[in-house]
């Protein structure tokens, strides 16, 4: 009999810095911060703390994190690729520990100086040959060096196939907005989105303008993961892995899978779909509210055909009825995500994929059994579905 | 970051003989030596029967897009901006990322068809790009 994940491990605490656009201070104190108040939440002590996992894009190492925070003594650390792709990594590494015994208390977190130090948007460069950097100078002689630049190849073709217009992606953007005006931390909080502000704002790609791509922020987040017979003795109701997965499929790249033959789908979401319904024994209809990974609006869009939502083609259709907002099928990013929260690399989505299933999301829909949250899209990805104890 | 002109490519052992054809005005598509397999962007075993052994052949520049965006934010010193980038299936059988020159943002065409050329910057560093076919698009 393999050992399986479902229902082993759940998510006990949450931690987060606030999000702002200078933090004022170094990546290793949003990081200590973050999980300091992770490790509160949960009413777990430091010296409990036992595994540690993380982005290979974190610039602190986990030694560092362990003395800074005072965490005992480790037994299981791990950094996991691919940036955002990574997020839902995190989450199947510390199953993975927590289920196999290689630990018992597993802190997962990221902490980024994302606006005020190293910014994604600025691209890609380095000098050490390497076939991480020999993949990125196909594009960057180009001129091909931000992730809009390489998103946008796959949108485009997508959006032309199946008339996918600015006014789908302005509902994506425009919903995300409304729900992070009433989330206080948003870095967005405040500052409503209209159509008309949207279709005026500056392009940036062919097909997208700058309100279709995220935040850059300074924040950090952090969450605990322990067994699910653990959890039950903590401070907040479980959210509880029911299936987890990373996913990369034949002919992935590192955000340019251009030479695939089909350009208009995202065969490594499909492959992380077919994973977590399998494992969890759900499907999409058992799904309530979701985390949809949101770095760019056209990929939530493709995602809801991915996690079979809609079909090929007709997810900008259930995307202008409104299912994506509060009282919609499958209200996403109810925090405000990627897009208008703030970008800790996806780790703020999952850590709102927990919230919505404590009931504690600033946007709570009323029923809300199973959530699905995805790591980011057109990389090395991967996808997990929370549900109630 | 800063960029202060075209990124250049690092040369390793994988990729720096492609370019080194670039600049000897050839655009080429590595083949597997021992099942003939062409693939792009170059890498150095062939994924279909795990061959090291490699060489390649100059491609006839012919192709038609198979997809393409158009860059306009942000702008970096040394490209020219809207900055058009096709996803081109060459007439060989393999797919390729460049450049497209000689065409406005809006004339681009899914479909249309391309022909390839060597672009030189004011440096000297030459690479392939494409532009319409003189035949126009279908
Ligand atoms: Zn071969």
């Amino acid at each position: 009999m393999p050992i399986s994940m479902k229902n082993q491990a759940a998510v006990a605490g949450i931690g987060a810095t606030a999000i702002t656009r200078n933090s004022g201070v170094s990546e290793l104190a949003l990081a200590c911060e973050a999980i300091s108040k992770c490790l509160d939440d949960a009413g777990v002590a430091p010296g409990d703390v036992d595994g540690l996992v993380t982005y290979t894009l974190e610039t602190n190492d986990e030694v560092e994190v362990a003395r800074a925070v005072g965490l005992g003594e480790l037994t299981m650390f791990a950094k996991i690729n691919y940036g955002g792709g990574a997020a839902v990594g995190l989450v199947q590494q510390a199953a993975m520990a927590i289920t196999s015994g290689a630990a018992t208390n597993v802190v997962i977190w990221r902490a980024m100086n994302g606006r005020s130090g190293q910014r994604m948007g600025q691209g890609v460069s380095g000098n050490i040959i390497s076939s991480d950097l020999i993949h990125w100078s196909w594009y960057m002689a180009y001129g091909m060096v931000t992730p809009a630049s390489w998103v946008s190849m796959i949108a485009n073709k997508y959006m032309n196939l199946y008339g996918v217009t600015a006014e789908h992606l302005a509902e994506v953007a425009i919903a995300q907005r409304n729900f992070a005006l009433n989330n206080p931390n948003a870095l967005n909080y405040g500052k409503p989105l209209t159509l008309e502000e949207y279709m005026n704002s500056k392009r940036i790609t062919e097909s997208l303008r700058i309100h279709d791509c995220c935040l850059e922020t300074d924040c950090g987040v952090a969450l605990l993961v322990t067994s699910t017979e653990r959890a039950r003795d903590l401070r907040h109701k479980p959210a509880v892995i029911r299936g987890v997965t990373q996913a990369s499929t034949r002919g992935q790249e590192q955000m340019t899978s251009f030479y695939r033959d089909e350009l208009d789908c995202l065969p490594e979401m499909e492959f992380a779909a077919r994973r977590v319904y399998a494992m969890s024994g759900l499907g999409p209809d058992d799904i309530d509210a979701a985390c949809l990974y949101d770095a760019f609006t056209p990929e939530v869009i493709m995602q809801l055909e991915s996690f079979g939502f809609c079909k090929r083609g007709e997810a900008k259709d259930f995307v202008a009825a409104g299912n994506l907002r509060l009282g919609g099928r499958l209200p996403n990013n109810t925090h405000g995500g990627l897009l208008s929260e703030s970008y800790a690399h996806g780790l703020n989505n999952v850590a709102e994929g927990v919230r919505l299933i404590r009931g504690t999301s600033c946007n709570q829909p009323d029923k809300v059994e199973h959530v699905l949250v995805s790591s980011g899209v057109g990389v090395p990805t991967g996808a997990v579905i929370f549900g109630k104890d | 970051m800063t960029i202060t002109g075209r990124i250049k490519p690092p040369m390793g052992h994988d990729n720096g003989w492609w370019w080194q054809r670039a600049a000897e005005g050839v655009l080429a598509i590595q083949r597997c030596a021992k099942c003939g397999t062409l693939r792009h962007p170059p890498r150095p075993m062939c994924s279909e029967c795990r061959t090291l052994e490699w060489d390649h052949v100059a491609a006839s520049g012919r192709g038609t897009v198979a997809s393409y965006t158009v860059l306009y934010h942000p702008r970096f010193p040394g490209y020219e901006y809207p900055l058009i980038i096709v996803l081109v299936d060459l007439d060989e059988g393999v797919r390729i990322t460049a450049e497209l020159k000689d065409c406005a943002p809006e004339d681009v065409r899914f479909g249309m068809t391309v022909t390839a050329f060597i672009h030189e910057d004011p440096d000297g560093f030459r690479l392939p790009m494409f532009r319409p076919a003189a035949t126009g698009g279908q």
